[in-house]
């Protein structure tokens, strides 16, 4: 650990305060005894068990002795045990955590294996035991304290050695024929110091306390000899007479150790948190007004769609950018763009699943019938209930993995049309039919994790089809899943898609993809929707980012001996995106023009792009090849 | 793997395999515990029964009462002794009150383990609606200041051990407000304060690892899809969150709850609490080592049991550990 942490560890709050005490702690241990050694130990009969006065200001015990000034004294006592105690614990700890890097393979596991053994009993209950063996009394506690925390802190040892001993430069000493002890000596301990160190502080704290336990149990210091512990049992018996000669130590008690414990703390945060992450929430962006407007014929309508984070330098930044995006009644409607266009967050968005910290504005949005912002999230459940149905990228991580995947698919139907538990179930399993999973009744009995990725993503659209949802959003379903797993589950939503007649909006970064499946694709490129058209029209794509998407698909009649086609650059980030046209630092046609931001404009029927030199020129690709497998 | 085995039951059951090896290792631990307390009369520096006795003792005496006990025997026909003794519930018999070990054991027991239990369940009460509560309070950031009050104060009143934070109650509502007993074992007031004691810190570290654990279940994807399903907010937290946030709880818990067990020897001695503890401690001041054995054996016991009771429930809780656990 450099000199800058342990400043950047002082510098913080908490590290600050509990260092000071530490600091006037150790101050006290040294002068109290010298200033005020003997008056501690004078008896005073006149005062006898005497609360509070004015020349004993926390009063006296049963000899008449000045409570304050022997809480003061015990200090060099108190500590002065408990860091002997640290030390034991820490020497013993250290020796039994290398002790396996040092021993053979069988000696080593023998050892950790007898370690494991002693950290499964708690702490006190091992002091007490070598309490008993060492006998009652100062020495015998300072050991069993210091014993009974050296199991723990070989673990410790033990957990840092193992992570540290499978590095590189460890590997290379071995190679180098360095020495067992050498190696721990030069190339482990080292290594290891930053947490032993932080750990042993925190250590102090427990010892601290656990003396204290001891000697109230009257287990540890023996009169006439005290520490804040022995004082604190004594001031115990009389705490109606003089509830100060209890207190005042177990302040003590609990300052100190609270300061070793605090700085330990603040030195781990500094030692494993270097960036000190600050987020501040920016004031909300003034919404639009909800044009409210029903287009009965859309099962999706969204104007001038927008979602906010908040950035790191204070404002927002918006991933989706006011989209556009209008999906009809049994619509089946493609959204692809690469990563970071914000194709998925325009889905989590429609479907008012965004993350906690970002926030959705719109001219217009309305999802089956329901306008949802601006509604409170019960209200939005409410109204939403199962009219649009998800299907995820990622269906090992999407189901809940302590749940049954029947209860899953059947807690739909329970809450939201209250069907009991049989028929519910029931449901699901027919469900889980239509999605051809073999052996249903079987199958929603299992976990998510007897299932394949396949069949778990069957599952979820499965879940999808619980009631008659009125729009499918399958934010990239096929991504993580083999390539034939792939076919089986975008047929499987083609079928759902006739049958049910629900509109479906497929995502994905794969053109190809998306032409198999859907009447209509939407591009979207840096939060905004650069062109739309129907499918059968890709050839005469006019935008020069779709051309390059449609181009970077390789299809059979690719010419193998010539590089893939790719689109130079990378998108841009959405806090720092160009003033006009997303795509012109990466367009070979950009010129002066595309400093302006184009808006999408009808280049043909059906068609609309957002760009100031649409291309005409028909693309050279065999759309079977694109659109290959629809059958 | 974990197909295969689903795939064909009974070949393989692996519940059956997770018991034997936990009851296993439960048994060498026994040992190991059996072992340690008959051997811990024997690690005593110079002899037991002298120190036990006094010097002043006659000779005669210490030499009697070392024939009693068994002392002079060949040590492995001690420990045989010792072993089969314990199998038959012979615990040997008290140094001082000359009362047979398990008979007071069994008197103090009670005491303790209701106190133990009591404390425990407080503990999970407080613990878990806390926790989940300040998880979703302060998920995504939100509410920094909560988040601050709450981590701050329980970090700090964690780190107060529990026998001060009895001697703090103690004052606050015996002394000052009068409200409880400050000693002995009654009626259900007198468990007020001891429990408060030994279950207030736990409760707070508990109420942080699930506030820990519940925000990183919260950012799962399975909650995203729980709240496409839009289910309501309750059901999302309690059915969806929180079982998969238990498995460190539970661990913690176990844990905290063996040091609980442990730690009503400091509370039953502020409160004079007539248990397990209070007998432990005066047994050691009077060096009343057959007792002491005696007592360290049933801790020990209890807190292997606890160890065992919560790895199988975290098999029950967690469907793939069992199978994952090697």
């Amino acid at each position: 650990m450099g000199r800058e942490q342990w400043k950047a560890a002082l510098r913080h709050p908490v590290g600050a305060v509990a260092a000071a005490l530490l600091v006037a702690l150790a101050l006290l241990a040294v002068v109290a005894p010298m200033l005020w050694g003997d008056a501690a130990e004078e008896t005073d009969p006149a005062a006898l068990s005497q609360g509070s006065t004015s020349e004993h200001l926390l009063g006296t015990d049963a000899l008449g002795r000045d409570i304050l000034l022997r809480v003061l004294v015990a200090t060099r006592y108190s500590l002065g045990l408990a860091l002997l105690a640290t030390a034991i614990c820490v020497v013993i700890g250290v020796l039994l955590g290398v002790l396996p890097a040092v021993l053979g393979r069988r000696a080593g596991r023998l050892v950790t294996a007898a370690v494991n053994l002693a950290v499964a009993f708690p702490g006190l209950l091992l002091a007490l035991f070598f309490a008993v063996i060492f006998g009652v009394g100062a020495r015998g506690a300072v050991l069993a304290i210091g014993l009974a925390g050296a199991p723990s802190f070989a673990r410790l040892v033990q957990t840092n050695v193992a992570a540290v001993a499978g590095r590189d430069y460890v590997a290379a000493a071995r190679v180098a024929g360095v020495g067992r002890f050498r190696l721990i000596a030069r190339h482990l301990l080292p290594n290891i110091g930053e947490p032993l160190v932080v750990n042993a502080t925190v250590l102090a704290g427990g010892a601290l306390l656990a003396f204290a336990g001891l000697s109230f149990l009257g287990l540890g210091v023996q009169p006439p000899a005290y520490d804040w512990g022995r004082l604190l049992g004594e001031g115990l018996d009389r705490i109606y007479i003089n509830p100060a000669a209890a207190l005042a130590p177990g302040v003590a008690v609990v300052v100190a150790g609270l300061a070793f414990t605090l700085l330990g703390e603040s030195i781990a945060q500094v030692v494993g948190v270097r960036a000190v992450r600050r987020r501040r929430v920016p004031a909300a962006e003034p919404a639009p007004l909800v044009a409210a407007e029903p287009a009965a014929a859309a099962v999706l309508a969204a104007d001038d769609l927008r979602v906010g984070f908040p950035a790191p330098g204070g404002g927002w930044t918006h991933p989706v950018d006011g989209v556009g995006l209008t999906v009809r009644r049994g619509e089946t409607v493609g959204i692809v763009g690469e990563s970071g266009s914000g194709k998925s967050l325009t889905a989590l968005a429609v479907a008012q699943l965004v993350p906690d910290a970002a926030q959705v504005t719109a001219g217009r949005l309305e999802v089956a019938g329901v306008a949802p912002l601006g509604r409170a999230d019960a209200e939005v459940r409410e109204l939403l209930g199962t009219k649009v149905a998800m299907v995820f990228q990622d269906p090992m991580t999407s189901f809940n993995p302590s749940m049954r995947v029947g209860r899953q698919l059947a807690e739909v139907t329970r809450v939201h049309e209250r069907q009991g538990k049989r028929a519910a179930l029931a449901r699901a399993v027919d469900r889980l039919r239509t999605v051809r999973v073999p052996a249903p009744e079987r199958r929603a009995h299992q976990y998510p994790h007897e299932f394949s990725g396949g069949m778990r993503q069957r599952a979820m659209i499965a879940m999808g089809l619980m009631s008659t949802p009125e729009l499918i959003i399958a934010d990239e379903p096929t991504t993580a899943l083999d390539v034939t797993v792939q076919r089986q589950v975008l047929r499987l939503l083609k079928d759902v898609q006739a049958e049910t007649g629900a509109a479906v909006v497929l995502i994905s970064h794969d053109i190809a993809v998306v032409a198999q499946l859907c009447e209509r694709v939407v591009v979207m490129y840096a939060g905004r929707v650069v062109e739309e058209l129907p499918v059968d029209r890709l050839g005469a794509a006019a935008h020069p980012y779709t051309r390059a998407l449609l181009a970077s698909v390789p299809d059979l009649a690719t010419d193998r001996d010539r590089p893939l086609a790719t689109i130079p650059g990378r998108p841009p980030d959405p806090s720092d995106r160009p003033e006009g046209c997303a795509f012109a630092p990466r367009c070979e046609f950009a010129d002066d023009a595309c400093r302006m931001r184009p808006s999408l404009s009808a280049v043909a029927a059906d068609q609309r792009a957002a760009c100031w030199h649409p291309r005409t020129r028909p693309l050279d690709l065999t759309l079977d090849a694109v659109t290959g497998g629809q059958a | 793997m974990t197909a295969l085995v689903a795939a064909r039951p009974g070949v393989a059951n692996p519940w059956v395999a997770f018991l034997a090896r936990r009851l296993g290792r439960l048994l060498l631990s026994l040992a190991v515990l059996v072992t340690l307390a008959f051997g811990m009369i024997h690690l005593i520096p110079g002899d037991p029964v002298r120190a036990a006795l006094g010097v002043t003792a006659p000779l005669e005496l210490v030499d009697a009462r070392r024939e009693a006990l068994g002392l002079n025997d060949p040590l492995a026909t001690q420990f045989v002794d010792y072993v089969r003794a314990l199998f038959s519930g012979d615990l040997g018999i008290s140094m001082s009150s000359g009362v047979p070990v398990s008979e007071t054991i069994g008197q103090r027991l009670p005491a303790t383990a209701s106190l133990a239990i009591a404390a425990f369940v407080v503990v999970m009460l407080v613990a878990v609606p806390l926790g989940l509560g300040m998880a979703v309070l302060t998920r995504g950031g939100r509410r920094r200041g909560t988040e601050l009050g709450f981590t701050s104060t329980s970090a700090v009143v964690a780190a107060i051990p529990e026998f001060l934070l009895a001697v703090g109650l103690v004052f606050v509502f015996g002394v000052t407000l009068g409200w409880f007993p400050v000693a002995g074992r009654g009626g259900a007031s007198s468990y007020v304060l001891p429990v408060l004691a030994l279950s207030l810190g736990p409760a707070l570290l508990l109420a942080r690892m699930v506030r820990v654990e519940a925000l990183a279940v919260l950012d799962e994807d399975f909650v995203r899809t729980a709240r496409a399903k839009r289910l309501p907010q309750l059901r999302v937290y309690l059915r969806h969150v929180f079982p998969n946030a238990l498995t460190s709880t539970l661990t913690i818990g176990g844990l905290l709850l063996s040091g609980m067990i442990v730690g009503t020897v400091l509370v039953e001695n502020v409160f004079a609490w007539p248990g397990m503890g209070m007998t432990i401690v005066s047994s050691i001041l009077a060096k009343d080592y057959p007792v002491v054995q005696g007592i360290v054996l049933v801790y020990g016991a209890a807190v292997l049991l606890v160890n065992l009771v919560v790895d199988v429930l975290l098999a029950v809780a967690d469907p793939r550990s069992t199978i994952r656990e090697g």
